[in-house]
């Protein structure tokens, strides 16, 4: 049965990807822990911990395109599960901190005795615990994606209304995360850890740990991806995506597809934003800008959609980008080349890079065997019926 | 509730306004099992409607829709008539362009629709022979790897028609079916309709009077949203009031 389900979901670019992230898995420690300073083959620590960002972007990348590129729910607020997943691991990190916080407390985090909590919130019982903290890493973006689905999809909110108020959605989670006594420590977030699961956080060690872990994550996310839309499941995604009352008339119910798909890729969103925290070492509210949420739909975009791969791919190109422009003179003008680096896609290359290959591959392919039907046994021409 | 009628489906009193316009009014008609039944009328006359409102997509003002002696229609939604075992292939045909000829099929069989059984479904060689026998029968056989999107127009009518065999429904609700077919195809679709009426009852809503004429069975022409006349095809189309409706008065 697994085996069946494995073989299904391995095409000739599935491997490659998989033997890509697997590579980058090994050798980004390796060059960075092995490989001496002074060699010109050393990585820097920074930039592990960059491409570790990359990698957890990749993976929200990956839910988005599960939903939109085979679902056709477009999903502008995808942010906020990815938020919500790095909440949950903040909050484990920040109660590992105990007693080396500036007010020493060994419950409260420093930021609740900054603003006068005399006892712990209900909400942050457990997350001292990793084992409870994991859980709620699928649970609550997992939740609030079910919910959420469950009214939308059912009352038949689909196309533009859906993703506005998918924005409405991560827009207000921001405000609620913005405020002090909602008690995420508000404007500021959560940060200064310490340790994870006992290791410093800090360390080089670690971050290359976490930067293999996310390598594992990523292909593990694809792999699941990959077993759903190649499953009768997924070939229903795709009738919904492309004919959606059609395939309410021949019986299937399309809200129950729709509302299991949006909270499996809510809870990869999580997955990915659990593993970014203790990577950059910091989550606060502007991660629930509605303006991340629409960044990650254009790395997909730039990917391809309904390819998985050219998601990922998308999410490492852009934020690469990203991080080279901003970091130059160009910095200012950084939205306006994501601006026009969206209606250039959109415009010219309309299936994103991996899209077009596929695409390209298809037409050469067709040729290919027109050319050997007309040389080899070229079929005598039918009659043509008379007009 | 309990048994009303043997009619398959039965339509009593029933009325659809939509800001105002009367697109069924009072409309009253019933098929017996194993009846096929062709549905003619001027544009307008509600026959559309008519579906719509057998299969969910539309909720009557007022009104009975039973289907199969127990089942109020008009308390259900598309996916749970559609389980009951009523299938409509559209006047515009709609396949699934990006899933090959094969797939749409696949997707049509009758089967468990759950979403949690789609994800660890098999194919069985039972299903695979009769969707082999599905393309023979819509003779598409040659073209099931093809993608959907890329057949003509004449075969993705076919393919329409063969997801609804594929579906195995106890009622087939068939839209203008040879709109935009030639001659030799619309034969060829009236013995196709013909040959499914042998194990399925049949509705089939059609301007095309040759054709009507060709599948041989009792017609029943609307008019504004109501029952105009009933027979066959030579009393309804020498019926005065049917001549004085499609010639204009």
């Amino acid at each position: 049965m697994t085996s069946h389900i494995l073989i299904r979901s391995l095409d000739r670019g599935a491997v490659i990807f998989l033997i890509v992230v697997a590579a980058v898995a090994i050798l980004v420690p390796i060059l960075n822990l092995a490989v001496p300073p002074s060699s010109a083959l050393h990585m820097p620590t920074y930039l592990v911990a960059l491409f570790g960002k990359y990698l957890c972007y990749a993976i929200l990348a990956l839910s988005i395109d599960l939903i939109w590129g085979y679902c056709g729910i477009l999903s502008l607020g995808h942010g906020a599960f990815f938020a919500l997943g790095g909440y949950a691991m903040g909050m484990y990190l920040m109660r590992q901190i105990g007693t080396r916080g500036v007010y020493a407390d060994p419950i409260l985090p420093d930021f609740m005795v900054f603003l006068n909590y005399k006892e712990l919130p209900l909400y942050w019982y457990g997350f001292q615990s990793f084992p409870y903290a994991a859980l709620m890493v699928l649970l609550v973006p997992g939740a609030l994606a079910f919910v959420f689905g469950w009214f939308a999809f059912r009352s038949r909110v689909t196309g533009v209304y859906l993703s506005i108020i998918t924005q409405a959605l991560t827009y207000a989670l921001m405000l609620g995360f913005f405020r002090n006594n909602f008690g995420f420590g508000g404007n500021n977030g959560l940060t200064d850890f310490k340790d994870i699961l006992g290791f410093n956080v800090q360390v080089e060690t670690t971050r290359n740990a976490l930067f293999s872990i996310s390598c594992v994550a990523l292909i593990i996310g694809f792999l699941v991806c990959r077993a759903i839309v190649t499953s009768k499941f997924g070939k229903v995604l795709i009738a919904i995506r492309d004919a959606e009352s059609r395939t309410r008339f021949i019986g299937y119910r399309v809200e129950s597809y729709k509302v299991l798909v949006f909270t499996l890729s809510a809870c990869m969103a999580g997955i990915a934003g659990a593993l970014y925290v203790p990577q950059v070492g910091i989550i606060n509210p502007s991660e629930f800008a509605p303006a991340n949420s629409i960044e990650a739909v254009i790395w997909v975009a730039v990917g391809g959609r309904g390819t998985l791969a050219g998601a990922a791919l998308g999410a490492v190109l852009v934020n690469y980008a990203k991080t080279y422009f901003t970091s130059g003179v160009l910095a200012p003008y950084w939205l306006f080349m994501l601006g026009s680096l969206f209606i250039g896609v959109t415009l010219l290359l309309p299936r994103g890079i991996i899209g077009t290959l596929h695409h390209w591959t298809a037409l050469r392919r067709d040729r290919i065997s027109a050319a050997a039907e007309d040389g080899v046994a070229a079929p005598p021409p039918e009659p043509m019926p008379a007009e | 509730m309990t048994a009303l009628t043997t009619a398959l489906l039965y339509l009593d009193g029933v009325s659809v306004s939509f800001d105002g316009f009367r697109a069924l009014n009072n409309l009253s008609f019933m098929i017996e099992p194993g009846e096929m039944r062709a549905v003619i009328g001027p544009n307008g006359a509600g026959k559309t409607t008519m579906m719509d409102v057998v299969t969910g997509k539309t909720r009557p003002d007022t009104g009975d829709v039973v289907f199969d002696g127990s089942h109020d229609l008009t308390r259900l939604d598309e996916t749970e008539i559609a389980i009951l075992g009523i299938g409509r292939k559209f006047q515009k045909p709609t396949v699934f362009d990006s899933h090959t000829v094969f797939d749409n099929l696949e997707l049509a069989f009758k089967g468990d629709r759950r979403a949690r059984s789609t994800l660890w479904w098999q194919e069985s060689p039972s299903e695979h022979h009769s969707i082999d026998e599905i393309l023979q029968t819509i003779r598409l056989t040659g073209v099931q790897n093809h993608l959907a999107g890329s057949l003509s127009h004449g075969q993705k009518q076919w393919l329409e028609i063969g997801m609804l065999l594929a579906q195995d429904p106890k009622l087939l609700l068939v839209d203008e079916p040879v709109a935009g077919m030639t001659d030799v195809e619309t034969h060829q679709t009236a013995e196709l309709l013909k040959e499914i009426n042998r194990e399925h009852t049949v509705v089939v809503v059609e301007h095309d009077m040759t054709f009507v004429r060709e599948l041989g069975v009792k017609v029943t022409c609307l008019h504004e949203g109501s029952v105009l006349a009933e027979g066959t095809i030579d009393q309804v189309s020498e019926n005065e009031r049917v001549v004085e409706v499609y010639l204009g008065r």
